[in-house]
């Protein structure tokens, strides 16, 4: 290594290891995938794979992607929580992977959440 | 894509109860269920908590599982990775409140801590530089070189107030700037991790966690004092934390931290590591590097101070592994940040092992000006099995004891050596109602009578005498005028000794003399020890009343002591007994004592 510019480099891309490596302070979005067996067998793990990627991609050091239980309402796992602090917890249904690019960007960077995503047909 | 890491201890305590195995099964199990792919399981350095090893923390949601076994892993792996769903029975309970606790950051134990010197402990692989460098690694190194003149980096570190962190409390900016002011064409830049003092393993831990910043922090060193080469100087005894310290210069020097032409600014600096034999006089300065020079480890007279004539007679500096740990944060953060913590003489944190008769044994880094109480009863959760305090003792065997009284005393150098002890390395030893304090001097005096070199004669040989007198008086042999020979002996040790090892050497005794002398007294007087620890003053009787005649005392009894019929009281014979006590924890009806 002959500059700080490689040194940076090298720090920027392991920022993502270490931030995942610590818990929220207050101001934390937490998006949370109901991971229990109704979750798992409806497709919950790629959903819970894409928020990661997608967190990490737009390099969001607020937000904590985390698993939970079962959340109640089998039928419509998968389902994603996103609380965003001192408002209302959203909670989507049947989330696919491809829904999830959307989610983070309207949702959690624009802080419009994707009302189409939550309605209960 | 990572989307979570399960953190494993691998510190020496965690590693002696098997973290290792945990982390092989941990890896085996996500494999099993396909999640290796997910889950990263990183081994770390200390977290601190060592009474609750084997120590693992689950992130993002932060779990912290205590008391870890290789069985428990397929239900975490199963039960959290795979459903979300916390391991409850794993988490951490307070003592106070009778709850559980799901994260390490708000435990009693981890809230007034501040931590510093740790801060990549329990956090990063401290065998992965990279992971070191992702939390701002090498910046300060690199700031150093190609921003400041090493007349800025001394007055910086002094601006801080950082003082050594080994005991003495040396402002560390101060001894840089006297090295850096010799004109010489070659210094060099040591670090002392021959951590002796029992109980301590402070420089252990940020080795084994840590051990880039040590790295980092001596090659700034070297670009302000002018030096080129360093040496860490380590206990053999240190297995773990030498391999981590090995690796962590191998890596440095092919990412190009360290060696030649370093971010190609023509500095160049490379260190060595020198192993120590385990003596614990090597930690002294003088003998420490006379050791390293490959000579046998014996302290010399000063002056001429090491900054003047050191390592093979070349300007030299010597600072502890937690004063290094400080340094790159320094630089990074700013002395005024640094010197906001602590109080007004003694700057920034301080790494404490503390052990003894303590609920949570374990390593804590505390501001500079907390007191004792906070550190015993908020950090450490207070005294095991609701035993009374009596007495901390701080600074290994050049400390003393600190009683209840000055509890609420805050604690930084100045204070603790008014109180009768001292900062040292950090070893801090807990004492309840059950400690004799007779046998505590006793037992440090040991450690000195074998670990002093033996070139001078005031410590050869006073300790040896102090002793003697001790173990008069823990046999009940002793009279009243051995404690004012015990205390001629020890002025006449701080006054005479060659190195500080010698001239402290003393401070157990004249410690517990100045807090604890009704104890030097009961035992010479009335030949009797309050604590019931020293044998030689101890009777253990049977209480006729009590005795059922079961003979399990009988059955016991390694040296056949004890004598009796069945069904009729038994008698312990004072002269075969050795005071082992086993008949009294057999004993189902609690009928044998300690008199």
């Amino acid at each position: 290594m002959k500059s700080l510019q490689e040194l940076n480099a090298i720090r920027d891309k392991m920022k993502n290891a270490s931030q995942n490596r610590q818990q929220g302070s207050d101001d934390t979005i937490r998006v949370v995938v109901g991971m229990a067996t109704c979750g798992i067998a409806a497709g919950a793990r790629p959903v819970l794979n894409a928020f990661v990627e997608e967190v990490a991609k737009r390099n969001l050091s607020n937000v904590v992607v985390s698993q939970t239980g079962c959340i109640g309402m089998c039928k419509f796992e998968p389902i994603v929580e996103v609380f965003v602090p001192n408002k209302e917890k959203v909670t989507y249904i049947k989330v696919t992977p491809e829904k999830v690019a959307r989610i983070v960007t309207e949702h959690i960077v624009n802080q419009k959440p994707v009302t189409e995503y939550i309605k209960i047909n | 894509m990572v989307r979570s890491y399960i953190l494993v201890c691998g510190g020496t305590g965690c590693t002696s109860n098997h973290s290792g195995e945990i982390i092989n099964a941990l890896n085996a199990e996500l494999k099993a269920q396909h999640l290796d792919e997910e889950v990263k399981v990183v081994m770390t350095g200390c977290f601190g908590l060592c009474a609750k090893g084997p120590i693992m923390v689950v992130y993002p949601e932060g779990a912290f599982y205590h008391s870890v076994t290789v069985e428990d892993v397929k239900e975490i792996v199963s039960e959290h990775l795979l459903k979300g769903r916390i391991v409850k029975r794993l988490l951490h309970t307070e003592d106070t409140t009778n709850e559980k606790v799901l994260s390490l950051n708000d435990t009693e134990f981890l809230k007034k801590q501040v931590r510093v010197a740790l801060y990549n402990c329990g956090v990063i692989d401290p065998e992965n530089i990279e992971e070191y460098i992702g939390r701002e690694g090498y910046q300060a190194l690199g700031k150093v070189l190609t921003e400041m003149k090493p007349v800025d980096v001394i007055e910086t570190i002094k601006a801080s107030g950082l003082r050594g962190r080994g005991g003495g409390g040396f402002p560390t900016g101060k001894k840089w700037e006297f090295a850096y002011n010799q004109k010489n064409d070659q210094k060099y830049v040591c670090c002392n991790a021959d951590e002796g003092d029992p109980g301590a393993f402070m420089d252990r831990s940020v080795l084994e966690g840590d051990p880039h910043s040590v790295v980092e922090a001596m090659a700034i060193a070297g670009y302000a004092i002018g030096a080129n080469k360093g040496y860490v100087y380590i206990r053999a005894e240190y297995p773990i934390a030498v391999k981590r310290l090995q690796k962590a210069i191998n890596d440095a020097r092919a990412y190009g931290l360290i060696g030649k032409n370093i971010f190609n600014t023509g500095f160049d600096f490379d260190l060595e590591i020198r192993l120590g034999a385990g003596a614990f006089v090597c930690g002294e300065e003088t003998a420490l590097m006379t050791s390293v020079e490959g000579k046998r480890g014996e302290p010399r007279v000063r002056p001429p101070f090491p900054a003047v004539k050191g390592l093979y007679g070349k300007p030299t500096i010597l600072n502890n592994v937690e004063t290094y740990a400080n340094v790159p944060h320094i630089i990074r953060k700013g002395a005024d940040w640094f010197a906001s913590m602590g109080t007004e003489k003694s700057k920034g944190t301080k790494v404490f092992a503390v052990g003894g008769k303590i609920v949570n044994t374990g390593l804590v880094e505390i501001p500079m000006g907390t007191t004792l109480r906070e550190i015993i009863y908020d950090i450490g959760g207070g005294i095991k099995n609701g035993k009374k305090f009596k007495a901390a003792q701080t600074g290994g065997p050049s400390g003393g004891c600190i009683p209840e009284q000055h509890l609420d005393v805050p604690i930084d150098y100045d204070n603790l050596i008014a109180i009768g002890s001292m900062m040292g390395s950090g070893g801090m030893i807990i004492m309840d109602e059950d400690n004799c304090m007779v046998d505590i001097a006793k037992f440090f005096l040991e450690f000195v009578v074998d670990e002093s070199c033996g070139k001078c004669t005031p410590c050869r040989v006073g300790t040896k005498r102090l002793l003697e007198i001790l173990t008069k008086v823990t046999n009940g042999e002793a009279e009243l005028a051995d404690i004012d020979r015990m205390e001629e002996i020890s002025h006449y040790l701080q006054d005479n000794a060659l190195c500080a090892l010698g001239k402290t050497a003393c401070n157990p005794v004249i410690s517990t003399l100045r807090y604890f002398r009704d104890e030097y007294i009961e035992h010479i007087v009335n030949k009797r020890c309050p604590a019931g620890v020293c044998k030689g003053l101890t009777k253990i009787v049977i209480d006729k009343d009590k005795c059922i005649g079961c003979g399990i005392c009988k059955k016991n009894c390694p040296v056949n002591a004890i004598s009796g019929e069945i069904k009729q009281p038994h008698v312990i014979d004072p002269e075969v007994c050795v005071k082992c006590g086993l008949c009294i924890t057999k004993c189902p009806k609690g009928a044998i004592s300690r008199r």
